[in-house]
């Protein structure tokens, strides 16, 4: 699976509050979710990602909450992955649960607007707009089956369990 | 060679021995939801195909992040809940019982060696009680409720020494807020936390709780406040991978300034800012312990006029024991407004939200921009004595000076 | 002779400084108005009209109680928009979310702003609630309040009387919530319009004023402009030391002319329900016994008062409620008594949430709102569909000591059968 979409570019510790506010996350329909996605960062998220893109930040982003409705807002709003330093172990993990790719990377050389590609479970992310590319530790496997599969739910269903992974861990 | 307790817990709950770095599939001893992230991790398994939850006794489900609801939306999210309890047979907390991680910790569900996880980031907070316990997204606890089992990345484990005892008017909370921004957010991604101290043997089981709390606050993904009668202990020879000394005799007051936990300063340079809002609550200081701590700084006093002092106990039992000793009155006598058991206000979704422009003191864990339902307002994050002088004051005010 | 004044035409006569009769315009200085969260939008108005100051800061009271604290930031950015108009206006009968707080009507008769002979309007319909004070008390519109606070007057149509002659003693387990909702199913919602209702008699003197308090409270329910009890020492003792103003005892004359007389013995009033939908909706409780409900709501302007936390607490001390069942005290010196008097502890023994004084719930703003199809047995004073949140949720109305035995059973329930 490979992912082709702009880049669009915020700095560090990107909280979940920031994210989704938790005034709305309080709902099973994710179009509520999607309604105000980003809002507190930046008003203007939802026409930018709109059709597609990358999110890409620094450090540590999707600390706080285990609101999984953080990462479930940003694949709604046609976020296709998520490129930082560094995340947060909540977000890490209820992002890949809910099928929405994610790269840990250096990300200093990627402006707004860039043009990325990444391959899931491949080991580079490439700039196509200044030519420059990441390497990148690649997914275990676990990961990037669930991520195939479009996040653990569909996991669930196909596999019934860990088992078939147990041992190539 | 020696192991942590993380490595303890996560290796007797996989069945052989394991260690940092290792990924290792686990039983669960418990899943808790509540009604914010519960009811995301029900559909959830039923998109997985699940019928019967592994085991209706290691389930608990508890009301107290939007209870009693303020907006038929989430009446209707409580009732899709309520029907999944009802069908599954779960333990059940209703709205207003307390919070969460107080129920959990009060009710003896948090024992020593246990591995729980919980659909909410504080989860942590029973580390205090020897619990490995972890917050989660709805997914993990989706599958924990279908499969009684989840992976885990075996964390490595930060040594905090905890050096001599608090001086009078300092809390675990400062602890715990001088800790976080000494190592910063992310100084403990992903990684387990041992404290260690002298003071972790004479304080409360309360002022425990506060300080595994917010070990998340920095990325943590569980935490333990070692003492000699903890149930779990790790090995002299465990491996930590950084230890830190932190010297209390010559802690201060401190605040988690807006809009980042680990924005922290001493009190002296944020001393005089306004407030309109104090809040003394939540699973971080809701306890007992923390209203005594607070009523015994308010009593015989009132709190400036242009400030609302909003007390949310964390449990019903909590209330019940303030309601009997008296402190509830000397609060209430003191101006305080007494809310029902519950964690909405320090997430913006029930009573307690801030105007535009106001600044709010709180003894909560979290104080990211609109946290409190309002991204034009202030959160300053601090200990219950410091909110309770600051409340008198009308201003940021350091407790130390109440004493003469 | 000429025939004798109802209480109406005496007191407004009185205000007017003429002779009045029901069907004249008269126009009057109220001694207090009263207003609420509303009192933000009331500010808007005040200055559209091109008001500046108050007429009198001394007769405005403000008191917070619909969403305190507020659950959301714009209620919370309300509060602040009143709280600056009452700094800037110099008004001192301020009533925010501490300690003196509580619902604006309990705070009006706790805190002695109505009293014999007194005129209080409020911006809410159950301000007639003040007339178990002996007090002229009515309900009036934000733009007539905006007025009144610019210029200190306001008009009013001197109206007809209902006069309600109350006997007896009520029975074990009925109070004088049952004989309200008897009298709105005997009446209608519209059998007092516009109407000045008045309560004499022997089984209104037995009353404490709490249960006046519940009887004015729901006039409004049944039309009427104003519902008054005949003062007398209860009221007289209460007001020592507390009273805002001086007062004087004003009642109607043998001999005026009631549009309609009513007979009432309380020896045979039995625990009612205004079944959903309609306050006049009226069933005996012998015919809904057992019917499942999923939340009991125990409060409020009409019964959140320390004599009805007494009634609820006689009942569930010690045994264990089987639905969720929410208590808010009427004010904060309600909720500081009842947590003295341990009551707050045994109901929480008991399982009950016992909420910070407010009144959201009633109106489906703050704690304890309905979701679908979910039915409520409420102590409030309305019923109306999607009043307390989803348009499919039923609320049934009750006594404080029907509600607890709802509580009990987890279904509608005869409180007689406990005692």
């Amino acid at each position: 699976m490979k992912i082709i979409e702009k880049a669009i570019v915020y700095g560090d510790d990107i909280n979940t509050d920031l994210i989704i506010a938790g005034k709305y996350t309080k709902t099973l329909n994710k179009q509520d979710l999607v309604d105000h996605v980003m809002e507190d960062l930046d008003p203007e998220f939802k026409k930018k990602s709109a059709g597609g893109a990358i999110v890409v930040a620094g450090e540590y982003f999707g600390c706080g909450s285990s609101r999984e409705q953080a990462p479930v807002a940003l694949l709604g709003s046609g976020v296709k992955c998520v490129v930082a330093k560094s995340f947060s172990r909540i977000f890490y993990r209820n992002a890949i649960n809910i099928g929405l790719p994610i790269v840990e990377c250096d990300t200093s050389f990627i402006s707004d607007g860039d043009i990325l590609e990444y391959e899931l479970g491949g080991t580079v992310l490439y700039d196509r707009t200044n030519g420059v590319s990441a390497s990148i530790t690649p997914l275990p496997d676990l990961m990037v089956s669930i991520l195939e599969s479009g996040g653990m739910v569909p996991f669930m269903k196909t596999y019934g369990g860990f088992e078939a992974f147990t041992k190539r861990e | 060679m020696g192991k942590t307790i993380a490595e303890k817990i996560i290796g007797n709950h996989a069945g052989y021995e394991v260690c940092a770095g290792e990924i290792a599939l686990c039983s669960i001893d418990l899943v808790m939801m509540h009604d914010a992230n519960g009811p995301l991790a029900v559909r959830a398994f039923r998109e997985m195909g699940g019928e019967n939850v592994f085991d209706p006794e290691k389930v608990v489900v508890v009301f107290d992040h939007c209870t009693p609801p303020s907006n038929e939306k989430l009446s209707n999210i409580h009732a899709f809940l309520r029907s999944f309890v009802k069908e599954q047979n779960i333990h059940f907390y209703e709205g207003g019982r307390g919070v969460c991680h107080q129920l959990v910790a009060e009710s003896g569900w948090a024992s020593p060696g246990s591995l729980i996880v919980g659909s909410d980031s504080h989860t942590c907070t029973y580390g205090a009680c020897g619990t490995l316990s972890t917050g989660l997204g709805a997914t993990d606890i989706a599958t924990a409720l279908l499969t009684g089992k989840l992976w885990f990345k075996v964390p490595k484990t930060l040594r905090v020494n905890l050096k001599g005892l608090l001086p009078s008017m300092c809390d675990a909370k400062d602890i715990i807020l001088y800790t976080i921004g000494t190592l910063g957010a992310d100084g403990c991604n992903y990684a387990s936390v041992e404290f260690y101290g002298e003071y972790l043997e004479h304080c409360t089981e309360a002022n425990r709780l506060t300080i595994t709390n917010m070990v998340v606050e920095m990325g943590a993904k569980c935490g333990f406040t070692c003492h000699s009668k903890l149930g779990v202990q790790a090995d002299p020879d465990a491996e930590y991978f950084k230890t830190v000394e932190i010297d209390l005799t010559t802690l201060e007051p401190v605040i988690a300034k807006p809009h980042t936990v680990d924005n922290m300063c001493f009190i002296r340079e944020v001393e005089g800012i306004p407030i309109q809002q104090a809040v003394l609550g939540s699973c971080t200081n809701g306890r007992y312990e923390d209203l005594e701590q607070a009523a015994m700084i308010l009593k015989g006093h009132h709190i400036d006029p242009g400030v609302r002092l909003l007390v949310y106990p964390a449990s019903e039992t909590v209330l019940r024991r303030a309601a009997a000793s008296g402190i509830l009155i000397d609060l209430i006598d003191a101006g305080a407004t007494i809310c029902t058991p519950s964690c909405g206000v320090c997430v913006g979704t029930l009573g307690g939200v801030p105007a535009d422009g106001e600044n709010v003191i709180s003894t909560t864990n979290r104080n990211f921009k609109g946290r409190m339902g309002n991204n034009k307002a202030k959160i300053y994050l601090a200990s219950p004595q410091t909110v309770a002088a600051s409340a008198l004051a009308g201003r940021i005010a350091d407790p130390r000076e109440l004493i003469v | 002779m000429e025939n004798g004044k109802t209480f109406a035409e005496k007191i407004l006569g009185v205000a007017a400084g003429r002779e009045v009769r029901a069907g004249d315009v008269v126009t009057v200085y109220p001694d207090f108005c009263m207003s609420h969260e509303n009192t933000s939008s009331i500010c808007s108005t005040f200055s559209e009209i091109g008001a500046e100051t108050v007429y009198d800061p001394d007769r405005i009271v403000v008191i917070f109680d619909h969403t305190v604290p507020p659950s959301t930031a714009a209620y919370a950015n309300s509060h602040i928009k009143t709280r600056e108009f009452i700094e800037k206006q110099h008004i001192r009968h301020f009533y925010d979310m501490d300690k003196k707080g509580g619902i604006c009507h309990q705070i009006m008769c706790q805190e002695g702003f109505a009293a014999p002979g007194l005129i209080t309007v409020g911006a809410d319909s159950h301000t007639c609630t003040h007339g178990a004070m002996g007090s002229f008390s009515t309900g009036i519109g934000r733009s007539e309040m905006a007025a009144a606070w610019a210029t200190g007057k306001l008009w009013l149509r001197v109206p007809e009387s209902l006069k309600i002659e109350v006997s007896g003693r009520f029975r074990p387990g009925v109070v004088a919530k049952d004989l309200i909702l008897t009298i709105a199913g005997d009446i209608t919602a519209s059998g007092a319009d516009y109407m000045s209702i008045e309560y004499h008699g022997d089984g209104i003197a037995n009353m404490s004023i709490a249960e006046r308090m519940t009887l004015c409270n729901m006039g409004v329910e049944l039309g009427a402009k104003n519902s008054v009890c005949k003062p007398d020492e209860k009221v007289f003792d209460y007001l020592k030391g507390k009273a805002k103003k001086e007062w004087r005892y004003i009642w109607a004359d043998e001999g005026a002319e009631y549009r309609k007389t009513l007979y009432y013995n309380l020896d045979e009033i039995v625990p009612s329900l205004a079944m959903p939908g309609r306050v006049d909706n009226y069933a005996k409780i012998t015919e809904f016994e057992g019917r499942r409900i999923n939340q009991v709501f125990i409060g409020t302007c009409t019964n959140g008062r320390l004599e009805d936390l007494r009634v609820v607490n006689h009942i569930l001390k010690g045994k264990t409620v089987r639905v969720r069942t929410i208590v808010q005290p009427a004010s904060v010196e309600v909720f500081r008594k009842a947590i003295s008097e341990g009551i707050v502890a045994d109901l929480l023994d008991a399982g009950c949430v016992v909420e910070h004084p407010g009144c959201g719930p009633c109106i489906g703003v703050q704690g304890g709102v309905l979701g679908d199809g979910e039915v409520c047995v409420s102590t409030a004073n309305r019923n109306f569909t999607g009043r307390m949140g989803s348009r499919s949720s039923e609320i049934i109305l009750a006594s404080p000591a029907t509600a607890a035995a709802c509580a009990l059973a987890g279904a509608i329930a005869d409180p007689r059968k406990l005692s």
